[in-house]
């Protein structure tokens, strides 16, 4: 099985032509609807659906608080090494560009938890590049093991594994994974990734349904706004999770919608996506899957994350660094992009609170 | 008439339980308990956190009360028993409500599972209360493996759409003697009122609660709901009649022969 096949069923061509027929009663109706196909879900996303954004965000709101209740779910961000073999256009990490590189040895990594821990946090989500020399699966297993000690859930968000890797990894107590696709475009994403590895388009796609089948207990999907279309993406990125949630009902699925952010390097994202089309994206997709996560990072202004909250957002991260030590070591490596929001976690809790809203530190524990 | 709820051996004074997983703040707890009257009420044992004592929610239930860890987030029972165990290794107590779900679009129980979950840890001693899909023959086999009652939903999870699988809960109250506790889907005062009228033991409320405007307002509301929906269950209400009681009965005519 493959979403590939999913990925298939669709041209781009297709797209436009169906945005150009939508009128404003099948917009009505999809909003009248409990459960969307996925044509339903591809109009909310269109032009059309603009003029509806309040309808759909006061649905939107009232399906998130049905079922998350007014509850969001902090985590933080632990880079753990920044040595990276491929060449994406858009990443300051990668193999061409001069930048400190560094990768935590497992004292490091403690006392990078510990600074974390203190501040109550109970889940955490590991990130390298993509070197299965400086950072092999051994390497990811030794730092679970450090991270263990503190935290109850451990998300990665590593290079593409094997089935058999991913299940060494949730044997050893990792419960989740972040893979984002960054472009479900396959031209798109050729264009993107020049060379390296990531070039297997294929690979990274089927990365998630590889994970469930090792029996991961959540994933994380998203493409990478501002490198193609965002409507599109959006769609397909929706479409990848209801494709996982079908064959894989006990499995967790969100999305973010992460947006292109300054970074070493200078790109310039090709696709402009501004808050309003962020909106639309986050709403559409909580009507399509109301019980799905949504994620939103520190990517994001700390104002525009505040008004996201009550519009179905479910999981956000604080107190973030994107430098490999950055948190013991503020000075020495450069971050993989700006951050936008740089609220530490109490700050964030203040924040969270003031919107009627609970932050939650520990919503799931390893067992 | 002295009229008093009793599981696991333990007497319990209100028959409102109280969920606790959607709320604004822990701290709304509390009060929350004051005014609706609860005396049960449920933890998800996936968010307590013994080492943060601000965030951690067991730290906010009134002391009185019966704290019901429950085991949200299993998948399959050897998870739901593990989450148990460790609930009650975290000091939680030994109730628990088994929570097995693998289905996250709906949220609908894994009843096999969850059967089997109860047997073992029933077994082990602790006070299991099981969420199911009302279904009689796996209330009779939960009966049979020891749960101490049976808590079939009303509607999905979340859904505030009221008691949608009325008819097999009134099949699993007139058929178990186990109390049957209406978990899930009650969206109104006036729905768990009608569930206690039907004969339920007692209803668990907590999305109803915690997405209404005035959360207080409204646990005090089920409250009441409750006390009244059991007061007219033990009033045994009248028969209902299909046709209007003519003062002036067509067949008088017969009344000399
Ligand atoms: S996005 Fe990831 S794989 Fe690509 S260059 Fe950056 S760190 Fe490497």
């Amino acid at each position: 099985m493959s979403f590939y096949e999913e990925y298939k069923k669709f041209s781009s061509d297709g797209f436009l032509s169906f945005f150009n027929e939508l009128e404003d009663k099948d917009i009505r109706c999809v909003l009248s609807k409990s459960r969307l196909s996925n044509l339903d879900y591809l109009a909310l996303l269109s032009p059309r659906a603009e003029k509806y954004l309040e309808e759909m965000a006061q649905k939107a709101h009232r399906l998130t608080l049905q079922h998350f209740g007014r509850t969001i779910q902090l985590f933080t961000p632990l880079y753990l090494s920044n040595y990276c073999v491929n060449s994406c256009v858009y990443c300051g990490f990668q193999v061409h560009n001069k930048l400190v590189r560094k990768k935590l040895s497992p004292d490091e990594v403690n006392a990078e938890a510990q600074i974390i821990a203190g501040t109550g946090l109970k889940h955490i989500l590991i990130l390298t590049g993509e070197s299965r020399k400086h950072s092999p699966v051994t390497y990811i297993k030794d730092c679970t093991s450090v991270l263990k000690k503190y935290f109850t859930s451990i998300a990665i968000e590593v290079y593409p594994l094997s089935e058999q890797e991913y299940a060494d990894l949730v044997r050893i107590g990792v419960d989740s994974l972040t893979m984002y696709q960054e472009a479900y475009n396959e031209q798109v994403y050729l264009a993107m990734h020049p060379a390296g590895p990531k070039r297997d388009y294929q690979f990274r796609l089927d990365a998630p349904e590889r994970a469930c089948r090792a029996g991961i207990r959540s994933v994380n999907l998203g493409a990478l706004l501002g490198l193609h279309d965002w409507r599109t993406e959006a769609f397909f990125t929706g479409l990848h999770a209801d494709y996982l949630q079908n064959n894989y009902p006990d499995v967790e699925v969100s999305i973010s919608p992460p947006r292109m952010r300054p970074h070493l390097g200078g790109f310039t994202p090709p696709v402009a996506v501004s808050d309003k089309n962020l909106v639309q994206y986050i709403l559409a997709f909580r009507l399509f899957m109301p019980r799905g996560g949504i994620t939103v990072s520190t990517r994001e202004n700390p104002q525009l994350r505040e008004d996201l909250i009550k519009l179905g957002v479910t999981k956000m991260s604080a107190g973030s660094c994107t430098a490999v030590g950055g948190r013991t070591e503020p000075a020495e490596s450069t971050g993989q992009f700006d951050i936008s929001d740089e609220r530490d976690v109490a700050a964030m809790t203040g924040v969270i609170y003031s919107h009627g809203y609970q932050p939650v530190f520990k919503d799931w524990q390893t067992i | 008439m002295y009229d008093t709820l009793v599981i696991g051996g333990q007497e319990v004074a209100s028959r409102l339980f109280l969920g606790t997983g959607k709320f604004a703040s822990n701290s709304m707890i509390p009060e929350l308990v004051n005014v609706s009257g609860a005396r049960v009420v449920t933890v998800a044992i996936r968010r307590v956190d013994p080492d943060y004592p601000e965030e951690n929610v067991a730290n906010y239930i009134p002391a009185g009360c019966i704290q019901m860890p429950n085991t949200s987030g299993a998948r399959n029972a050897r998870e739901a028993v593990r989450i148990a165990k460790l609930g009650r290794a975290a000091g939680c107590g030994n109730w628990v409500k088994i929570e097995v779900i693998a289905d996250n679009r709906y949220l609908l129980p894994d009843n096999y599972e969850t059967i089997k979950a109860t047997e073992e840890l029933a077994a082990d001693g602790f006070v299991v209360l099981p969420y199911i899909s009302p279904d009689l023959m796996a209330a009779r086999k939960l009966e049979e493996v020891g749960a101490a009652a049976v808590m079939p939903l009303g509607a999905p999870i979340g859904t505030n759409r009221g008691l949608k699988t009325k008819e097999l809960i009134k099949i699993l109250i007139e058929e178990i003697s186990l109390p049957v506790i209406v978990d899930a889907g009650i969206g109104r005062p006036s729905q768990a009122a009608e569930a206690m009228e039907m004969g339920a033991a007692a209803v668990l409320v907590n999305t109803a609660i915690a997405t209404a405007k005035d959360p207080l307002a409204m646990a005090r509301a089920f409250g009441q709901a409750v006390e009244a929906g059991r007061t007219a269950f033990l009033a045994n209400p009248g028969e209902v009649f299909e046709y209007a009681r003519a003062s002036s009965p067509l067949t008088g005519f017969l009344r000399n022969e």
